[in-house]
């Protein structure tokens, strides 16, 4: 196997951290993945991946399509098992799924079409729903402005709703690790960007360790404290961002970010 | 506008009974005037009078009553063993591959071509009906479950997993509603084949019901008592659809096609 060197942006970012900046950002490590293979048949999809995630960090992995990196995610969630590897977690992490410390978002947001939308959301509490419960299920849909759709039907609501109420029951639980597999993908630029926002609202709010896959290098610029690249089933890139928060799209060193970014998964990308 | 909208509803209801009252008041003139001779087809309210005068002796209810019956106990029985195998064979690689072809093989028997064997078995007797109807349902109990279960998104499997549903709750909230719609295809296409089996059943082998009176009819030439049976099968079984409708929107509320229908009625 050959171990590709890790690149290293950081020597261009131009915005030095300040203190407050890192005092945000405690060092405990919450995940902890180590020589992680994963292979279907022959193919290798990921091919030894070390990847440590701090507490509260907001992580997103950018990468071309089939590079692995949706994969990546499913064996953090624990929806496949590693053909190799390990996967560690931190003291305030279960993996059990019914402790509800690690949800994941998906690229659709899988309502039960039967189920209300305050029903959806209670799913997400993984066990029978007590009257604090449905409390918590309403103020969790509160915070994601639907609380008055919640006898409504999901098959009446748009695409932007309906991934706020799976966002609802991801955070109804209070994760402590939240994946997302691109779940703004399908959405149009305006909604993409409110939903942006609300996601990074509630990850400010509550500090949940966050871990999103898109293929949308501005959705990353804007949302993470760190980019990993994958390409090839291994991490070519890890990035720190330290733009202050809300990031201004279409500002100077967003945009100057994103190029850079955007350029090498293009070159990368290019046959030798 | 609400206004508008009530009396599109009326005229649609209208509508719909257009046809058959037309049907019956050209047939009932055809009658008074001869055209038709009362051997061939008596006059519709010829048909009533015999209708009122079974009911009366208490012979049609006693019929009807005990057709009904027949009909719903081989509901009950074979579309409780097709409902059982739909779900195991749906919901199980394992019991699909042991009992699925040769259900398959079964079902190519018309169950209808076995009223030989089974008066052979049970005579005449109440067991001869039931069990053709419960065999007769079955298939389409069995089929439409199955396929439902099968059909079930597995990405909202996948979800309840990985919310930490039990094997019970993922049954419970996922499996079973999802396929719940073709499990209703199954039970209406059911209720038809109910009562096309026992009208033959009751015709050929049976000593009650209301097949055994129009039979006998026909042997003392009561052209109105046979019609009114016929009209009675098709009441019982508009009135069966009926009920697997209402069951159907009760349960399918979530469905956008209920939805659809229910924002058009309002």
């Amino acid at each position: 196997m050959t171990v590709q060197p890790l690149r290293n942006f950081d020597a261009f970012v131009e915005v030095t951290p300040d203190a407050g900046e890192n005092e945000r950002r405690p060092a405990e490590v919450a995940v902890s993945i180590r020589g992680l293979r994963r292979s279907y048949g022959h193919n290798q999809v990921l091919r030894g991946v070390n990847l440590d995630l701090n507490d509260g960090e907001f992580v997103a992995i950018v990468g071309r399509s089939g590079c692995g990196k949706s994969t990546l995610l499913r064996l953090l969630v624990g929806l496949e098992q590693p053909s190799e590897g390990e996967i560690e977690f931190g003291d305030n992490i279960d993996p059990s799924s019914q402790s509800g410390s690690i949800r994941i978002m998906f690229q659709e947001p899988r309502l039960l079409p039967w189920a209300s939308v305050l029903a959806n959301v209670e799913v997400g509490l993984g066990r029978a729903v007590t009257a604090s419960d449905r409390e918590r299920a309403i103020a969790t849909l509160r915070e994601v402005g639907l609380e008055e759709r919640r006898a409504d039907w999901p098959s009446v609501l748009s695409g932007g709703q309906k991934q706020r109420v799976a966002l609802a029951r991801a955070l109804v639980s209070y994760p402590r690790l939240l994946a997302f597999d691109e779940p703004l993908g399908a959405l149009d630029a305006l909604t993409r960007i409110s939903m942006q926002r609300l996601v990074e609202r509630v990850w400010l709010d509550q500090r949940f360790t966050a871990i999103m896959v898109t293929h949308d290098v501005a959705e990353a610029v804007a949302l993470a404290d760190r980019v990993l690249m994958i390409e090839d089933g291994q991490i070519t890139v890890d990035h720190r961002i330290f733009l202050p928060r809300p990031r201004e799209r279409g500002s100077a060193e967003v945009a100057a970010l994103e190029g850079r970014i955007l350029r090498e998964l293009l070159r990368n990308g290019q046959p030798a | 506008m609400k206004f508008l909208t009530a009396v599109g509803d009326r005229s649609k209801a209208l509508t719909q009974w257009a046809l058959p009252v037309g049907i019956i008041a050209v047939w009932e003139a055809l009658s008074l005037g001869g055209i038709i001779p009362a051997r061939v087809l008596p006059a519709p309210t010829a048909v009533v009078a015999a209708g009122w005068h079974a009911t009366v002796s208490g012979e049609l209810p006693r019929n009807m009553w005990v057709s009904f019956w027949r009909a719903f106990v081989g509901l009950v029985i074979g579309g409780g063993i097709g409902f059982a195998f739909g779900l195991a064979n749906g919901l199980s690689q394992r019991s699909d591959r042991i009992f699925d072809s040769t259900l398959q093989m079964v079902r190519n028997v018309p169950h209808l071509a076995l009223i030989p064997l089974v008066i052979l078995w049970f005579g005449i007797d109440e067991e001869a009906k039931i069990f053709l109807v419960a065999l007769g349902v079955f298939f389409p109990m069995y089929i439409n479950t199955q396929h439902g279960i099968r059909s079930v998104d597995p990405q909202l499997i996948e979800m309840g997993r990985t919310y930490g549903m039990s094997a019970s709750t993922l049954f419970r909230r996922v499996i079973l509603p999802g396929a719940l719609p073709s499990i209703f295809v199954g039970l209406r296409y059911a209720l038809g084949i109910m009562w096309l089996t026992l009208i033959v059943a009751e015709t050929i082998a049976a000593s009650s019901g209301i097949g055994y009176m129009a039979m006998q009819a026909r042997e003392f030439l009561l052209v109105d008592v046979v019609v009114m049976s016929i009209l009675i099968y098709a009441l019982l079984g508009k009135a069966a659809d009926s009920v697997a409708r209402l069951l159907e929107r009760w349960c399918l509320a979530w469905h956008p096609a209920f939805q659809a229908a229910e924002s058009a009625a309002r």
